[in-house]
């Protein structure tokens, strides 16, 4: 049973799909989608204590072995994406049976859950896969799954948003699977392993260069890299907010985790930062990234527009400690994919909580909210310190890697920015401190109650999961600083 | 050379069509051509790499010792699907689009989102 568990971690919430369909009563799917979720989860930590404690699971898929069948292999840096991924669906479905009660007609929430559940199994099957080709098949599964979700939305904008995604992450996805091509024409192999072995005899080929901008290129696409976010904030402001929750905390991460992977094992770190200029490309983009979008996020009415592009902004801090190149650098990415996961799942998941009592989070409508919903808005100021990066919060562990691994460097003026872009988090999320608490609620609207607990349980759980771990390190430090060296080490 | 590479022109030449088709054209239903084409020429791309010059198709037979490469041609057949899907899901969302929006041309759609804001 324990040498099946890779393969369950896919199957699970693969056959759970559409099991689910049968289910009519939208209670019972969600009990049996929780569930479903909750088993992943148990598979995942389990995969990742049986790595920490043993090194690197191979599998083989149906008994064929490697260069010829599927292989799943998992290392520290997938076992811990795996357990980012599959505690923060399973946490955030908590509260989808209530929000989805307002948010979607009745007659859709079977086919809702049997979405997330797709959804799931394909960013699970991304990041535990050991196939290249793999990871399309799978980037696509989740994918569409993503944009049918996204275009559940209640206002007909989301439909929009939905199509403008669609046309994006096909791009991005053919632009991946022409760079998987390219490599195999080069090497014959699909296996992650073998390309990594036999890609640096063909290195300073023109095909293997052209194969790697592809991937970069269409990976970006999916990471949300400024500048090829626009999808992005239109997406999660009109997706039910129980997706947003969901994409803005897992979706984004898988991505990043295939640019780590390709970077890193595939290509290796001497192609990546020394024979192509990724860096200079990487710290610029990510910079830019971190302030305009940023500054973007000042002006915004709508709240939920405002937190997405503070997640443009956040995956810029990614993008910026991964072209530092040393292990700390990288860490600190691995750290931010951990905490910013938190983070934005307890944000937008109360903003679920808002827009379930009120019906919109346009920033007008926030005003007095602190006195009415004193708990659900305590939670909103919480995500948005972490968001900041003060101490005692998940967002300050990252940060204080990400500035060291700059100073280290010699690079201080990547950190001095890299705390300027924190100032500008600072006056977006108080933009919200003083809607909420200092003004009066608006005339006209009347007495409003506190988020019912279906959602202020996940909320504080994952709010209480912010704070912990900036706390107690121990285990996200410890494992991200695993990967990270198994990463520098493994590969040439 | 030109002529022995001629799959790859043409593997280029699609994309590029495709591509442009994509980022110039307002009309939705237009953009998912565009997209067809660009995945078309991708699905071009792997066919031809695999084909060996002077060799059948890989089924055993005697007095045959040359094959063809079947996995690309495999995996093509995995992407035509998750192609399908993208479409039929892309001309869904086309189909509500219209519904909500009365219109097709991402103009008049911006513009009809930018009176709302």
């Amino acid at each position: 049973m324990l040498i099946q568990l890779p393969a369950l971690a896919v199957i699970l919430p693969l056959l759970s799909a559409p099991l689910c369909l049968f289910l009519r009563r939208s209670l019972l799917a969600w009990l049996f989608t929780v569930i479903a979720s909750g088993l992943t989860m148990l598979v995942s930590i389990t995969l990742l204590q049986q790595v920490m404690a043993s090194g690197t699971i191979v599998y083989e898929m149906g008994g064929w072995s490697a260069p010829w069948g599927i292989e799943y292999r998992i290392d520290k840096l997938n076992a811990y994406v795996l357990l980012i991924v599959s505690s923060i669906s399973t946490v955030v479905l908590l509260a989808a049976h209530t929000s989805i009660e307002k948010e979607i007609p009745q007659d859709r929430h079977t086919l809702f859950y049997v979405l997330y559940l797709l959804s799931l199994a394909g960013l699970i099957g991304v990041v535990i896969t050991g196939d290249a080709f793999n990871v399309f098949v799978f980037l696509e599964i989740s994918s569409l799954a993503a944009y049918s979700l996204i275009a559940l939305g209640e206002d007909r904008r989301a439909l929009w948003a939905a199509y403008q995604y669609l046309i994006m992450g096909t791009i991005g996805a053919t632009f991946i699977l022409i760079g998987i091509g390219l490599m195999y024409q080069m090497t014959g192999t699909l296996n992650m392993d073998d390309l990594s072995r036999r890609l640096p005899e063909v290195a300073q080929t023109r095909t293997v260069f052209a194969a790697y901008a592809f991937i970069i290129v269409g990976v970006c696409l999916k990471v949300a890299l400024f500048p090829l976010h626009r999808w992005l904030p239109n997406a999660y402001a009109y997706a039910p907010s129980v997706v947003t929750a969901v994409l803005a905390a897992t979706s984004t991460k898988v991505a990043v985790y295939l640019l780590i992977r390709f970077t890193f094992s595939i290509f290796g770190i001497s192609f990546s930062f020394t024979t192509v200029p990724l860096q200079t490309i990487f710290v610029i983009l990510g910079l830019l990234g971190i302030f305009a979008a940023s500054t973007t996020a000042i002006f915004q009415k709508n709240v939920k527009h405002l937190f997405a592009y503070s997640s443009v902004a956040q995956i810029g801090y990614m993008i910026v400690g991964f072209s530092i190149g040393t292990t700390t650098g990288l860490m600190a990415t691995l750290l931010h994919l951990f905490n910013h996961a938190l983070m934005k799942s307890a944000l937008f998941l109360a903003l679920g909580a808002v827009m379930y009592r009120i019906g919109s989070a346009q920033l007008s409508q926030f005003q007095g909210l602190g006195r009415q919903m004193p708990f659900t808005m305590a939670a909103i100021v919480a995500g948005g310190l972490s968001l900041i990066g003060v101490p005692l919060t998940v967002g300050f562990v990252s940060k204080w890697y990400l500035v060291l691994a700059a100073l280290e460097n010699g690079w201080w003026p990547v950190a001095v920015l890299v705390l300027l872009g924190s100032l500008l988090a600072l006056v977006y999320v108080w933009r919200i401190v003083e809607a909420a608490y200092f003004n009066e609620p608006p005339a006209g609207r009347g007495a409003v109650e506190e988020a019912p607990l279906g959602f202020l349980i996940p909320v504080w759980v994952l709010v209480t999961a912010n704070i912990y771990f900036g706390m107690d390190t121990r285990l996200s430090v410890q494992v991200a600083q695993a990967a990270a060296q198994s990463l520098f080490g493994v590969s040439p | 050379m030109i002529l022995g590479l001629y799959n790859y022109w043409v593997v280029v030449v699609l994309m590029m069509i495709g591509l442009y088709i994509v980022i110039a054209h307002g009309n939705l239903i237009k953009k998912i051509v565009g997209l067809t084409i660009f995945q078309t020429a991708v699905f071009i791309f792997y066919i031809s790499m695999a084909k060996v010059d002077g060799a059948t198709a890989p089924v055993l037979a005697e007095g045959i010792s040359q094959y063809s490469n079947p996995l690309p041609h495999v995996l093509i057949l995995t992407a035509i699907v998750v192609g399908i899907a993208t479409v039929a899901l892309g001309l869904a969302l086309a189909v509500r689009i219209n519904e909500a929006y009365g219109s097709i041309e991402e103009e008049s759609i911006q513009n009809q989102d930018n009176q709302e804001c």
